[in-house]
């Protein structure tokens, strides 16, 4: 296995597994988020904020793995 | 494919090398500071046209922040600093949309082989590859899908042989300015400084309780702790922007390479969607960390 082989196998590998909790913990905000307006709908615009603001938050752990999969390929 | 994770050098302001992102950041900070002057000159008591949409997000953005703060007058209080947050780093990520950013630009002579795009083939390579290409090479602006098209695989043996010596590489003269990370790191580095003012603001010296607590070994431990989350919230606001909107570059270079006709418009949309998103989450979590700093410890 030569150096270019790794390197090729490592940024894919970073990504990929660097996208599955993420994309877990955000299903779960999700879900969490989607249940609580359907029992309080009146508290909608609020669940709504501080659900966006989690996501985002969890998206950002995601898109630290891709950086690094780029910083990996691209320099 | 040409993908460059630092901005490129363009030209010298004397000592000061100016890059395309910088730029970009000044084009659309002339153009707002124009339009915010010009705005002023022409307001009305009963609004009108461009005034409603101004009003409208002034007033949905000092609603979120009442509902947020959950405090009149703090909300008034952060409410300019945030917004303006929220419409530079808005603009500058829609700034990275537009047609001729990123696409409009020079070849430059690199002539070592350590630079941190791909080593792209020289021109006259490129010009035997363009029965492959779907456009006409010997267009500047459209030269950015030219190395697109050309194959790794046909092209390493000759780049190989030629790499050592000088090969052209596409500068785009634009570029979104939050795609570097410099600008992120330098604005997420304002809105943690920018914390602790406020904080300042609002307890006095009071404030440094929450870092230096020596009532007890275990709130001295966490004061430290706290003095590493003010870091690492420095590195996750500024890696958090950065790594969306280049991300969404590279996507749409790639999407752009591989089809470019029709399939890059949800694409777009999708970059429409996040530009706004990544403003809205910086701006909104800085008002959070405003609120949680002011607060009583």
């Amino acid at each position: 296995m030569d150096t270019e082989t790794i390197k090729l196998l490592s940024v894919a590998g970073t990504i990929a597994i660097g996208a599955v909790m993420p994309s877990l913990a955000i299903g779960m905000i999700g879900s969490k988020g989607v249940e609580a307006i359907g029992r309080n709908p009146e508290a909608a615009g609020k669940v709504q904020a501080a659900m966006i603001l989690a996501i985002a938050f969890a998206e950002a752990v995601a898109i630290y793995a891709l950086v690094v999969a780029l910083i990996l390929k691209f320099v | 494919m040409h993908v460059s994770l630092t901005a490129e050098k363009i030209f010298d302001l004397g000592p000061l090398p100016v890059t395309n992102s910088l730029l970009t950041t000044w084009v659309v900070l002339v153009l707002v500071g124009i339009f915010a002057v010009v705005f002023r000159a022409r307001l009305k008591r009963s609004p009108a046209g461009v005034q409603n949409v101004i009003e409208l997000a002034i007033e949905s953005f000092h609603d979120l922040a009442e509902s947020v703060t959950n405090n009149f007058k703090q909300a008034r209080q952060f409410f300019p600093i945030v917004f303006t947050i929220f419409l530079f780093v808005l603009l500058n990520n829609w700034a990275g949309l537009l047609p001729g950013v990123g696409s409009i630009g020079f070849f430059e002579e690199e002539k070592t082989t350590e630079e941190s795009a791909i080593p792209e083939a020289p021109l006259a390579q490129n010009e035997e590859l363009s029965g492959e290409s779907l456009v006409a090479p010997d267009v500047v602006s459209l030269s950015e899908s030219t190395e697109v098209i050309a194959e790794n695989e046909t092209v390493e043996e000759g780049a190989h042989a030629e790499s050592a010596e000088h090969h052209a590489v596409f500068v785009p003269i634009f570029r979104a300015g939050t795609a570097d990370l410099s600008f992120t790191l330098a604005l997420a580095f304002v809105a943690v400084i920018l914390v602790q003012v406020m904080g300042i603001a609002s307890l006095g010296g009071g404030y440094f309780k929450k870092f230096f607590n020596f009532s007890n070994p275990i709130h001295f431990f966490v004061g430290i702790l706290e003095i590493v989350s003010e870091f690492s919230k420095m590195i996750s606001f500024s890696f958090r922007l950065f790594g969306n909107i280049f991300a969404g570059e590279v996507l749409l270079a790639v999407i752009i390479s591989l089809a470019p006709f029709v399939v890059p418009m949800p694409f777009y949309g999708l970059e429409i969607f996040v530009g706004l998103i990544q403003a809205l989450v910086f701006s909104v979590l800085t008002l959070v960390f405003f609120k949680m700093a002011s607060a009583a410890h």
